[in-house]
């Protein structure tokens, strides 16, 4: 095939669609008991240097109290698929977690305006960057999850964003049209979270899936943490709303309020004030503000059930009647 | 006379491109919005995507997010990102609505950085979330920029996140994107813009109430097309007013409650 442009930009995921075939014939396929404390869990499955998916979409069900557990144990050199990516990337990088981002969408908050922590970190050139779209990683995913070293896209094209991928142009050998190649992607590991799962790991997640789905198949290894966990005679009872099957999970956690500040559809929405005030204290020109709020709400505490207590049950409530539209949105 | 501000007008002559029965994959902030008042006035049959999942949701207000909940408030669908990504590939998508930092002549857009170094930038932006897939994928773009002023609207884009009609007519066929896509209309703070079918170059096409020619000339930082006979944008009505305040945006998340 004729390669006809190549983009300048690295492939930051160094896993084959192999290596994690590899994997996977060394997990169990037995229905084990995969529940433990979240500090093991992150302690044994998130280690420095690992590529890590996160699930939800930057402040939408994702898995904050894992979040912060890798912060608290100070994990290091991880690179993060940005495949939006907001107040998840964002803590993580406030706690000088993160070396590479693939990024679809960073330093963003959607309506509340751009991340501080990120576009200092971004702009100093310390965090190395390649850039892709939501789509086109989602193809990558897809690739990893088929055992194919990449995939033609037909987005991208003729743009930068093209140009500071590591994409190739070729000419299509049965159209002669030119399509773009991407490297697929297999992340080392996914932290997600769903709102119930078994003891085992078999995942349900009540509305969109965004792509918890896809990251479950092709990453290596997977911490669950979920609102609530279930016998498994609910899953059995609506196999339909299984996202991800057991085999493919590592670590089963129940934390209620898990998603925090973020929305968790059906559950609780988001902790505006919150978030409000995180990205205010990242947004100050002096960095010890920031450290000083991951003080407060990470370092000084033991583990998220504490963080939920600082917070008050009042508040969260308050929550879940925003979610629920009841009082004001 | 109703009293309005600018981003209401914007956000009012943004609905009003939107054709009733027609789909729409909008982004963040003012297209959320005005995909919503189109719905709520002339386009009750408009189809709005998310690309988080949300198909078809009945909106009960503005979201902050286009993946959080309010996406998905009584949907008829509530899938993936990828499934969003495929039924705007396989067509089914006519308008994606998307915003931007800066554009140029041709419509391209950069939402990535400002500078010359991708890897150290002056300024880093989010980058192209959704927008690059829709601005590939669907049939047309359209395109809200607040601000218009030379620094918006220039010759050369630092950096192109969303493909327009790159470097002019033919070129997005040429690299392999779909047939008959590209920009239509952009919306801005002073007017609105199509494109002209034989250069791609933005066209001005209606001024905003007292707003001239020349303002728009002054505004941009490139050679725009003029349209044979350029129109004025009526303004927004108090129904379509009561709608953004009472029902889109209530909390004044972008359009700041009157006093």
């Amino acid at each position: 095939m004729e390669i006809l442009y190549e983009g300048k930009g690295k492939n930051l995921c160094p896993n084959t669609p192999m290596d994690a075939r590899k994997f996977a014939r060394t997990k169990t396929r037995a229905l084990v008991d995969k529940t433990m404390p979240l500090e093991e869990a992150v302690e044994k499955f998130v280690l420095d240097g690992e590529y890590i998916a996160i699930g939800g979409f930057g402040h939408i069900r994702i898995p904050m109290a894992t979040i912060y557990e890798i912060v608290r144990q100070r994990k290091k050199n991880l690179t993060v698929a940005g495949h939006t990516a907001v107040q998840d990337i964002d803590v993580l990088m406030a706690g000088n977690c993160v070396i590479g981002v693939e990024i679809a969408y960073v330093v963003g908050f959607e309506l509340r305006g751009l991340s501080g922590v990120q576009r200092r970190q971004f702009e100093s050139g310390n965090v190395k960057m390649t850039d892709y779209t939501n789509g086109s990683m989602s193809f990558r995913l897809r690739a990893g999850v088929q055992g194919i070293p990449f995939i033609p896209v037909n987005v991208m094209l003729g743009t930068d964003t093209m140009r500071n991928s590591p994409g190739k142009v070729v000419k299509c050998p049965f159209t002669g049209k030119k399509v773009l190649l991407l490297p697929s992607l297999n992340p080392d590991i996914l932290i997600m979270h769903a709102h119930r799962a078994d003891k085992y790991g078999n995942c349900q997640i009540d509305g969109h899936i965004v792509k918890d789905d896809l990251q479950a198949r092709a990453s290596k290894k997977i911490i669950v943490t979920c609102e609530e966990i279930v016998d498994t005679e609910v899953i059995r009872s609506n196999p339909q709303n299984t996202v991800v099957p057991y085999f493919m999970v590592d670590a089963v956690i129940e934390q209620k309020w898990g998603s925090h500040p973020g929305n968790m559809p059906y559950r609780y929405y988001f902790d505006n004030k919150f978030t409000q005030d995180y990205l205010t204290a990242g947004r100050d020109e002096d960095p010890t503000v920031i450290e000083k709020w991951l003080d407060e709400w990470v370092y000084s505490l033991d583990n998220f059930d504490q963080y939920l207590k600082k917070l008050g049950e009042d508040r969260l409530q308050g929550l879940v009647d925003l979610e629920f539209l009841r009082g004001g949105a | 006379m109703t009293i309005y501000t600018v981003s209401e007008l914007m956000c009012v002559v943004a609905a009003r491109q939107l054709e009733d029965n027609k789909s729409v994959a909008v982004g963040t902030g003012l297209p959320m919005a005005a995909a919503m008042l189109a719905q709520q006035t002339h386009a009750p049959n408009l189809l709005i995507n998310f690309e988080a999942g949300g198909v078809a949701p009945q909106l009960p207000t503005l979201p902050i997010s286009v993946g959080d909940s309010r996406t998905i408030h009584k949907a008829l669908m509530a899938t993936t990102l990828v499934d969003i990504m495929d039924i705007i590939s396989r067509g089914y998508v006519d308008y994606a609505f998307l915003g931007g930092a800066q554009i140029d002549k041709y419509g391209n857009l950069n939402s990535t950085m400002i500078g010359d170094n991708y890897n150290i930038p002056k300024v880093r932006f989010p980058g192209s979330g959704g927008a690059n897939d829709f601005g590939s994928l669907a049939w047309e773009t359209m395109i809200i920029m607040d601000r218009h002023s030379p620094r918006r609207f220039v010759e050369k884009v630092d950096f192109i996140t969303t493909p327009g009609y790159l470097d002019g007519p033919g070129s997005r066929e040429e690299w392999g994107l779909f047939e008959g896509t590209g920009p239509s209309r952009v919306i801005t703070d002073l007017c609105l813009f199509d494109f002209d079918p034989k250069t791609k170059v933005m066209r001005l096409s209606q001024t905003h109430p007292g707003i001239s020619i020349d303002d728009v000339k002054k505004a941009t930082g490139f050679e725009i097309k003029i349209a044979d006979e350029v129109g004025v944008n009526e303004p927004p009505t108090e129904e379509d007013l009561r709608i953004l305040h009472e029902v889109i945006d209530p909390n004044g998340m972008i359009f700041p409650k009157k006093v």
